[in-house]
């Protein structure tokens, strides 16, 4: 059989340290994502909004944060906070600062898509059944929302719970990083570790994102 | 039409911005320090009981962190005793090759003992205490296909290096036609060499002869031992720390007395490179030998 080197996770406590970088990356996560998601929300909300300077802020904001690879965003954020304000964050900090960033401005996109999506002719087919404009929305226009809106936002998520592997890069010991020190310290007695590490790695990440995956699926044919 | 172009204006404006906050926030101020310092002192550190030192996690047997989740390796067993010395206690932290430089400059750790090695170009960014070890660069291929010299190089065929280390430098100032295939960590590096995606692999000597060695039942030959001129590995310190990096001379100077950069290599790196590169990789008190 091939050797993929999984006994280098069962020495000492391997397996519980590549846990502990399992949680470290999803609280970075979990914690973003339940910040970003309503705020994305209400960021969705304002850039549909008539008044044009709102508009366009949202507009600098959305495309500052998407043309910067995230990787250059968590240096300016740990470092560049250090240099100009100097301020001490932690690595910890400064993840969340950078994906809730990012997840807001992209809920925020998506809400505005899927906002826009609704024709016209709902709106003014609400309003020639009488309906008020808080009962249009609430009846007609969120609902129709949020269903466009599920599959959009899961991708999201799942994509942040993925990127929380580039941290590493400002110091903080995540999965991807326990796995790299794992199989380094055993690179002499188990050449292959690599293979078995990274295999453990796939099938954690996997289970960290597939419920979600699930739950999507689930919410999409409940409220079709 | 006309709001397509005001789009794109605005498009443009935007990235301009990005662009000039993005540089100026990772250009600027490298060495200006307004009124208040980044750096700790010798004595604030004493103060503080803990000494932040920078080392790497994944780089057996230099820094790397055992199956207890311990640091080990040469660069950690020198920090143990600096702290011991010292009197406080070591908070480890994991850097990487690319941000060694940008951790001392932020002042977010105080020392860094990451296998640094001394360059021109680095020693404008950070302060360089006195050498604790010897490299030189060198370059791993396949038996089959042995390199032994980077003139007339064969355009099709890349070279693996880790960015951010001396080898990429090198390479790309004085073989500028050599394509290279970069990687962040040395994981993903021997991960990709091994696969056969570069003909060669250029690193610090030692590493190159460590695999070698290790490697040699699978064809791996270090064609190349010495490439380029001897440097040195030293402690750094934030540019300016001088109470620090004196400090640290000091400490190195008395340590070359014991002996206790021998007893280090024999202690962590006696098992990779073996006995016989002892002498020429160990640099004692602070001095080469040449």
């Amino acid at each position: 059989m091939l050797d993929l080197g999984l006994d280098v996770l069962f020495k000492g406590s391997n397996m519980l340290r590549l846990l502990q970088g399992l949680w470290v990356a999803m609280q970075i996560s979990l914690v973003s994502i339940a910040v970003s998601m309503p705020l994305g929300i209400l960021c969705g909300g304002l850039m549909t909004m008539k008044n044009k300077l709102v508009r366009f802020i949202f507009r600098v904001y959305l495309e500052i944060i998407r043309i910067m690879p995230q990787l250059v965003l968590l240096f300016i954020v740990y470092f560049g906070s250090t240099r100009v304000f100097g301020w001490n964050l932690s690595g910890e900090t400064a993840s969340v600062i950078v994906f809730v960033l990012w997840g807001t401005a992209e809920m925020g996109d998506l809400v505005r898509g899927a906002l826009i999506s609704i024709p016209k002719h709902q709106y003014e087919s609400s309003e020639a059944l009488g309906l008020s404009k808080i009962q249009t929305y609430r009846y007609i226009i969120i609902p129709q929302t949020v269903r466009r809106l599920i599959p959009l936002a899961i991708n999201l998520i799942t994509r942040m719970i993925k990127t929380t592997s580039l941290v590493l890069m400002i110091g903080v010991v995540e999965m991807l990083k326990v796995a790299q020190q794992i199989i380094e310290t055993n690179r002499m007695t188990s050449p292959n570790a690599a293979f078995g590490v990274f295999l453990v790695v796939f099938i954690l990440y996997f289970l960290a994102c597939w419920p979600i995956s699930m739950l999507a699926k689930y919410l999409e044919k409940r409220w079709r | 039409m006309k709001n397509l172009k005001k789009f794109l204006a605005l498009s443009l404006a935007v990235v301009l911005t990005a662009g000039v906050t993005a540089c100026g926030s990772s250009s600027d101020n490298g060495s200006q320090k307004s009124g208040k310092e980044v750096y700790r002192t010798l004595d604030e550190i004493k103060e503080d009981g803990t000494i932040n030192i920078g080392v790497f996690s994944d780089k057996n047997p230099f820094g790397y962190v055992d199956e207890n989740g311990d640091y080990q390796g040469y660069d950690v067993y020198f920090a143990e005793r600096l702290a011991k010395d010292m009197g406080v206690k070591v908070n480890y932290v994991s850097t990487e090759a690319a941000n060694r430089i940008e951790y001392l400059q932020t002042g977010k750790v105080d020392v860094i003992l990451a296998n640094f090695t001394v360059t021109e170009e680095r020693a404008e960014e950070v302060d360089f205490a006195d050498p604790y070890m010897n490299v030189s660069l060198g370059v791993v291929s396949k038996e089959d296909n042995e390199i032994t010299t980077l003139d007339d190089w064969n355009k099709d065929d890349s070279v693996i290096v880790i960015s951010g280390t001396t080898a990429e430098t090198y390479l790309t100032k004085n073989y500028p036609d050599i394509p290279l295939q970069k990687f962040d960590s040395y994981a993903t590096a021997k991960e990709a060499f091994e696969n056969g995606t570069s003909v060669a692999w250029a690193n610090d000597n030692t590493e190159v002869l460590a695999f070698a060695l290790q490697n040699a039942d699978k064809g791996y030959v270090v064609g190349i031992p010495e490439l380029g001129s001897s440097d040195s590995i030293a402690p750094a310190v934030t540019k300016g720390n001088d109470t620090l990096r004196d400090w640290i001379n000091e400490e190195i100077k008395t340590l070359g007395e014991e002996q206790f950069f021998h007893a280090d290599y024999e202690a962590t790196l006696a098992d990779t490179y073996g006995l016989d590169y002892e002498d020429s990789l160990v640099v004692e008190g602070g001095k080469k030998s040449e």
